[in-house]
């Protein structure tokens, strides 16, 4: 069973297209690596599997039902970016909005939903962190309360748009750790990443993306220095051994990708 | 009840509430739409009357949102349309405001209603258009007005509490978890608009800006918290209307002059003075 199936979507930007007639299907329990240059689409494909830019054509199944039918099943995690931090609330707060649909129109958070919040945010390590203002939070920190967000929401597919970046090493660790734990429950996760040296170790699918669609498959088979040329034009620079083209473990630390 | 009275109580109603629902255009970053929905509104009051042949209070209001809705609707078209968004604001708002101009003259001296009251409101006059029932008076048409759209406000604040705070602050999450944001965009769109009908008799198009922006800007100065925010610009509002009238009294000048004064220099004072973002304690921390 496939738990998210996309055929032929094209989506512009004022007329500029910016991806075109990219189709993939990603299968249930798999943690999917979206990869591609800056201004390659990532987020945009992300936000436009979701409706939240229009798109000209495409399908967008989840589970083989029609998106529309299945939103109660996704979770997503902006990139951090794209949120107001000075805005006047604390991370508790912002855990609860992931429970908005739960608690309805009208009514407000009850007990129940608060105490679920703060678990959420314990499993980020975050829970001394509930009444702080968002603003006081570090990048780490504030990707961890989204991630508390999306946890609180209970989802089956989630998407997350660039959640290592700018954050510190644990909070790496726990971003990772929640993926796997998704991963374990049966869930899907996809992932936009630019990262190339950590790709084979966090991904078991790998979608490489440049406007259209250069390859999509199970790390190994797709994470091939030839499919990383087309994805980047020619603009990888390998100071040593190559990924899944050397059958070397560990071979991966050293790519690089020269950005203009 | 006594002249003063009705004149403080109007000017305590404008600043509240202005002040609550500005202070959610400040933190949704639209403070110019305020702009242009207090000159566009013009346009629906003369609408209202060539319709009713009065200056009747209930289609006076339904003209602005009328038209407050209009305005939003077309700057965000205009915007879609790759207009940037302060150049559609500014387009759509001069535009609509000039056919309200026009319009006026051909009302010409049958009510007062001209460009200058429009503009600058005279509070001092408020409690001379009282509401009469049957012989009876019941206040100023102003209290009736203000206080009606202050509790329609609250009302629908209350209501969609949540679903405008996630809106506000995270527009696309909103829209994901299903959350209607374009409905309550144009929903704030009518409360502003209705605030500034009410509150035009009292203090214009032009200071009623500075009622539905600066409370809102000073709270953010003084808070963390949402909930505070809001009712903290309600209540700066309140305060900016009482030191407004009190100087006014004091030094004779305009009384809605006065009371946007104030708010300035509330915000001037929050701007330096606030605890964690004030200007004097930040260089204290850093120096
Ligand atoms: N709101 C927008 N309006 C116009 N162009 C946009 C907008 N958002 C992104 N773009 C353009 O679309 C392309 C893809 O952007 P994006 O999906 O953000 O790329 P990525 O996430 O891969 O870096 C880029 O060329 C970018 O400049
Ligand atoms: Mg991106």
């Amino acid at each position: 069973m496939h738990a998210l199936h996309v055929s032929d979507l094209t989506v512009s930007y004022d007329k500029k297209p910016v991806l075109e007639d990219v189709s993939f299907s990603i299968p249930n329990g798999s943690i999917t690596g979206i990869i591609g240059p800056n201004g390659a689409g990532k987020s945009t494909l992300i936000k436009s599997i979701l409706r939240l830019i229009p798109s000209i054509t495409g399908e967008v199944k989840v589970y083989g039902e029609p998106y529309a039918q299945q939103k109660k099943l996704i979770g997503y995690v902006p990139q951090r970016s794209e949120v107001d931090w000075d805005f006047p609330t604390n991370a508790l707060d912002v855990v609860l909005m992931g429970r908005y649909r739960h608690i309805g129109i009208f009514k407000r958070a009850k007990k129940a939903e608060i105490t679920w919040a703060r678990e959420c945010l314990q499993k980020v390590g975050m829970l001394g962190y509930a009444e702080r203002q968002i603003s006081q939070l570090s990048g780490g920190q504030q990707q961890r309360v989204f991630l508390a967000r999306a946890l609180a929401q209970d989802a089956m597919v989630y998407f997350m748009d660039e959640p290592f970046s700018g954050v510190d090493a644990a909070t790496e660790r726990a971003i990772i750790q929640l993926m796997k734990n998704w991963k374990q429950e049966g869930k899907t996760v996809i992932v936009v990443h630019h990262d190339l040296q950590t790709v084979e170790d966090y991904f078991d699918h790998v979608l490489l993306l440049n406007k259209q669609l250069v390859d999509f498959g199970e790390t190994p088979k797709v994470f091939t220095l030839e499919n990383l040329e087309k994805t980047y034009g020619g603009k990888i620079a390998f100071l040593q051994k190559t990924p899944s083209t050397e059958k070397e473990h560990h071979a991966h630390g050293h790519l690089a990708f020269e950005s203009e | 009840m006594t002249y003063t009275l009705w004149i403080v109580i109007t000017g305590c109603l404008v600043g509240l509430t202005c002040g609550v629902t500005g202070s959610l255009l400040v933190l949704r970053k639209m403070s110019m739409i305020a702009d242009a929905i207090s000159h566009t509104v013009l346009l629906g009051i003369v609408g209202a009357f060539f319709v009713t042949q009065s200056l009747n209070g209930v289609p006076m209001l339904i003209g602005a949102a009328i038209v407050g809705l209009l305005t939003a609707f077309f700057v965000e078209t205009l915007h879609r349309s790759g207009v940037q968004s302060d150049a559609a604001i500014g387009v759509v708002f001069t535009s609509l405001f000039a056919l309200g101009v026009v319009l006026i003259a051909f009302i010409g001296d049958q009510v007062h209603l001209d460009v200058q009251h429009a503009l600058m409101g005279e509070i001092a006059f408020v409690p001379w258009n009282t509401l009469q029932i049957g012989g009876v008076s019941l206040g100023p048409v102003a209290v009736w007005m203000l206080g009606g759209v202050l509790f329609v406000n609250l009302l629908l604040i209350a209501i969609f509490y949540k679903e405008i705070k996630l809106s506000t602050f995270d527009p696309q999450y909103a829209l994901l978890i299903g959350v209607p944001v374009v409905f309550i965009h144009y929903l704030l769109m009518i409360m502003v608009s209705l605030s500034t009908v009410a509150s035009f008799d009292s203090v214009g198009a032009i200071l009623v800006v500075a009622m539905l922006i600066v409370p809102g800007s000073t709270a953010y100065l003084l808070t963390d918290k949402f909930f505070t925010m809001l009712w903290m610009s309600g209540a700066i509002g309140i305060l900016s209307a009482l030191i407004g009238y009190g100087s006014a009294v004091y030094f004779n000048v305009s009384i809605a002059g006065s009371m946007a004064s104030s708010t300035g220099i509330l915000f001037i004072l929050a701007f330096l003075f606030s605890p964690r973002h004030g200007l004097v304690f930040k260089r204290l921390r850093t120096t």
